[in-house]
C-alpha cells in the first residue's frame, strides 16, 4: 500500500472517532492517544476500523508499532496489500 | 447453567492474611484495625500521608522501594520510602509557602508519574483536601469539578493546562495557583502559573505534619448521579484505617509483595488502592504511565515480578481478546493473587484467568462513596464465578426489599428497612453505616447525602441478590447511571453538553451493552425543527461533545431520533429508551439495567 493511501485511511477512521481534532494540527510522530485524545476504547475502535478498511488484522502484539500516525501508516505500508 | 465453584488449594505457597472467613468476621473490630496504625507522633491525630510514607521512612524501611515508576516511552524510576518522604515534605512546604493551607482544596490533573503521588501525599501533609481529576476529562468536567470544589491550587502538566484548563480558567475564580510539573514554557506567563521545580527549590524547611483531626477531609472524589451536577464525595483521614485493613484482607498484601494497581488515580480506585493502600501496607508499588497495551502489560507483570495485581474487567476482557498465547509467552509465575473491580466481572473472565494466568480473578465490589473495598472474593475462599464475593470483616451488607408501590425504592417500615432473606429475590445492595472510609457527605449537598440512607442503611444504588452461602451477585443499577470501562458516567452530564449545540432540541443518553467496556455511552438526539440529520452533523455532534467532555465521558455514538419516549410531565424516559433499543419488553422496566 502507498504511504499516502495508508495515511488517508487512518485519518478517515479518526475523523469518525475524534472529529473535533484537525489532523493537520497534530504531531504525526506523537502518540495517537494523546494527539487525538483517545481513550482505550477509542483506540480499539481505531485499530478495528483501519484494519477493516485496509483489509488486514492488526494483532495486539503490534500495537506498540502503531502508536503514532507515522508508525501506523508505516505499518500499513509494510503489511497491507 | 451455573458455573462451577473454583476451590482453593488447602496449602497455598503464601499463607493468606485471612485463612478462615467466618472466624475473621467474628474477631474483627475497627478499633483493633485502627491500633495497627501509628497515628501522628505525640497523639496528634491521624494523617494518611504519615501512615503511608513517614512511618516507614522514619524506620528500617526507609530504603525500600515505595514506587517503581515506568515511563510511557520506557525507562524506570524508583522512589524509596525515604525519598518519598523528602519529596512530599518539600511539596507540602512549597504549597504552604504559596499560602495554600488547610482547608484549601488542591486539585490534581496529572499523568501517572511520580509527581502525581508526591503531590497527592504532599498536599495531605499540608492538610489540604486532595481532589484528583482524570486526564481524559475534557475542559467541561474539569471546570465543573474545580468550580464545585473551589480548588485553590491545581497541579498539572503544561500540555494538560493548555488543553483542559486555560480555556475555562476565567470561570475558576478560586483557582489562585497552577503548579506545572514540567513548566518551563509559555504557560508560565499566565497569572498564578508556577514551575513546580522552582517552588520546590526555594521551599523552606518542612516543620512536620500539623495535628490532624481524623475527621478532617482528606479527599474529594467526584462521582456521577442520574441528575444534576457531579457529586463531591468527602472522605476523611480516618479512611486510612480501611485502606490499610482492606489492603491486607481483600488484596492479601504482604510486606514483600510487588503490587500493581492499574487504575488511574483520577478515579477512586487509583487513589485508594493505587496510592494509599499499598504504601500504608509498606509494599512496593508499580506505577505505569503508559496506557493499556496487552503486550506491555504482560511484560510489566513478568519483568517487574508482580505478585499482586488489581485491575479492571475491561482490561481483562481486552487481554482475553489478545488471546491466551500472549499470556503463555510470558513467565507470570511470581503472580499469586489477581483482583478486579469497576463493573461486574463476567464468569467467563474469572475462568479465563485460571486458564491463562493460572489464577482465578477475584472480583470485588465497592464505590466512590464507600471509599474502600466492601465485598470481595478472598484469597482463602472459594470463588463463585460471576459473584462479587462476601462482605469483608467489619462490613455488614444486606439486601433491602424494593417497594412495589414506590417504583422499587427501598422499602422502609416503622423506620426500619425491610430486608430480603430469599436468595432468589433481588433488592437494593445496602451497607450498615459506620466503617472508617464511609463518605462523610456530598460537598454542599446535605440533602442529597441524606437521601443515600434509608431505614438505618446506606443504600448503594446497585441492585443485587444474596445466595444461600452469603455470596452477593450484582443484578443492575437502580438508576440510570452508566458504567463504562469501570467508570460511572452521569447521563445528565452528557445530555447537558449536547443540549448546548444550537441544532439539538432534545437528548436522551443511555449505556449500551458492550462486550469489552460493559457499557458504552450512546446519545439519542432530536434535532430542532428544520435541521436535517446527516453524517456530517452526526460527526459534528460527537466532536462537539468530545471537545467539552473528553473521551472518558463523551458518547461513542449518536443516533438521530425524533420520537424519544417521555413521561407525562415531558421528561425523557431513559429506561424506556433503553428497553426499546435492546428489544426488551416495555412494560417490565425493573430489570432493564441487568448486565449483558
Amino acid at each position: 500500500m502507498e504511504r499516502d493511501r495508508a495515511t488517508d485511511i487512518i485519518v478517515s477512521v479518526l475523523s469518525g472517532i475524534a472529529p473535533e481534532i484537525d489532523p493537520g494540527t497534530v504531531d504525526p510522530s506523537g502518540e495517537l492517544q494523546f494527539e487525538f485524545d483517545l481513550d482505550s476504547m477509542d483506540f480499539l475502535n481505531l485499530v478495528e476500523g483501519v484494519g477493516k478498511a485496509a483489509g488486514i488484522e492488526v494483532p495486539e502484539r503490534d500495537y506498540a508499532a502503531i502508536a503514532t500516525l507515522d508508525g501506523f501508516a508505516q505499518y500499513l505500508v509494510a503489511h497491507a496489500g | 447453567m451455573p458455573w462451577p465453584t473454583i476451590r482453593k488449594p488447602p496449602h497455598p505457597a503464601v499463607r493468606p492474611n485471612v485463612t478462615d472467613y467466618d472466624e475473621a468476621r467474628r474477631r474483627f473490630t475497627w478499633e483493633a484495625a485502627r491500633a495497627e496504625l501509628d497515628g501522628l507522633p505525640g497523639g496528634a491525630g491521624l494523617n494518611i500521608a504519615h501512615e503511608a510514607v513517614d512511618r516507614w521512612a522514619d524506620g528500617p524501611g526507609a530504603d525500600k522501594v515505595a514506587l517503581r515508576c515506568l515511563g510511557r516511552a520506557g525507562g524506570r524510576h524508583d522512589l524509596s520510602y525515604g525519598e518519598l518522604k523528602e519529596a512530599t515534605d518539600r511539596f507540602a512546604a512549597a504549597l504552604t509557602s504559596l499560602g495554600v493551607r488547610h482547608p484549601d482544596a488542591v486539585f490534581l490533573l496529572l499523568p501517572r508519574r511520580p509527581e502525581l503521588y508526591v503531590a497527592a501525599l504532599g498536599a495531605m501533609k499540608a492538610r489540604c483536601p486532595v481532589s484528583p481529576l482524570f486526564p481524559a476529562f475534557g475542559p467541561e468536567p474539569v471546570r465543573q469539578r474545580m468550580a464545585l470544589g473551589a480548588g485553590r491550587a491545581l497541579v498539572t502538566t503544561e500540555a494538560l493546562y493548555r488543553r483542559k484548563v486555560a480555556p475555562v480558567r476565567d470561570q475558576l475564580p478560586d483557582l489562585a495557583h497552577v503548579l506545572l510539573v514540567d513548566g518551563s514554557g509559555a504557560a508560565l506567563s499566565d497569572d498564578g502559573v508556577h514551575a513546580l521545580d522552582d517552588l520546590l527549590a526555594s521551599a523552606p524547611a518542612w516543620p512536620g505534619i500539623a495535628p490532624t483531626d481524623p475527621e478532617d477531609v482528606a479527599l474529594l472524589h467526584f462521582t456521577s448521579g442520574t441528575t444534576g451536577t457531579p457529586k463531591g464525595a468527602l472522605h476523611v483521614h480516618e479512611a486510612v484505617v480501611a485502606h490499610h485493613s482492606t489492603g491486607r484482607i481483600a488484596l492479601d498484601l504482604h510486606p514483600d509483595d510487588v503490587y500493581w494497581c492499574t487504575a488511574d488515580p483520577g478515579w477512586v480506585t487509583g487513589m485508594s488502592y493505587g496510592v494509599i493502600a499499598p504504601l500504608v501496607n509498606g509494599v512496593t508499588s508499580i506505577v505505569d504511565e503508559g496506557e493499556f497495551d496487552a503486550d506491555r502489560w504482560y511484560r510489566t507483570l513478568e519483568d517487574e515480578g508482580v505478585t499482586v495485581w488489581y485491575t479492571a474487567p475491561t482490561a481483562i476482557r481486552m487481554l482475553m481478546r489478545a488471546g491466551g498465547e500472549m499470556a503463555a509467552a510470558h513467565d507470570l509465575s511470581r503472580l499469586r493473587f489477581v483482583a478486579s473491580v469497576g463493573e461486574p466481572l463476567n464468569p467467563e473472565a474469572v475462568v479465563w484467568g485460571q486458564e491463562a494466568l493460572g489464577l482465578p480473578i477475584h472480583d470485588n465490589w465497592w464505590q466512590t462513596e464507600t471509599g474502600g473495598i466492601m465485598i470481595a472474593n478472598l484469597a482463602c475462599a472459594d470463588v463463585k464465578p460471576g459473584s462479587m464475593g462476601r462482605p469483608l470483616p467489619g462490613i455488614e451488607a444486606a439486601i433491602v426489599a424494593r417497594d412495589p408501590d414506590d417504583d422499587g425504592a427501598p422499602l422502609v417500615r416503622d423506620g426500619q428497612a425491610v430486608l430480603v432473606d430469599d436468595p432468589s429475590v433481588e433488592g437494593h445492595l445496602a451497607l450498615r453505616p459506620g466503617w472508617p472510609s464511609m463518605f462523610r457527605g456530598y460537598l454542599h449537598e446535605p440533602e442529597r447525602y441524606q437521601r443515600c440512607f434509608a431505614g438505618g442503611w446506606y443504600v448503594s444504588g446497585d441492585l443485587a441478590r444474596r445466595d444461600a452461602d452469603g455470596y452477593l451477585w450484582f443484578v443492575g443499577r437502580a438508576d440510570d447511571v452508566i458504567k463504562s470501562a469501570g467508570h460511572l458516567i452521569g447521563p445528565f452530564e452528557v445530555e447537558s453538553a449536547l443540549m448546548e449545540h444550537p441544532l439539538v432540541a432534545e437528548v436522551g443518553v443511555i449505556g449500551m451493552p458492550d462486550p469489552v467496556a460493559g457499557e458504552v455511552v450512546k446519545a439519542f438526539v432530536a434535532l430542532t425543527p428544520g435541521a436535517e440529520p446527516s453524517e456530517e452533523l452526526n460527526r459534528e455532534l460527537i466532536g462537539f461533545a468530545r471537545a467539552r467532555l473528553g473521551p472518558a465521558v463523551a458518547p461513542k455514538s449518536i443516533q438521530f431520533d425524533d420520537d424519544l419516549p417521555h413521561t407525562r410531565s415531558g421528561k425523557i424516559m431513559r429506561r424506556l429508551l433503553k428497553a426499546r433499543e435492546l428489544g426488551l419488553p416495555l412494560g417490565d422496566t425493573s430489570t432493564l439495567e441487568a448486565a449483558p
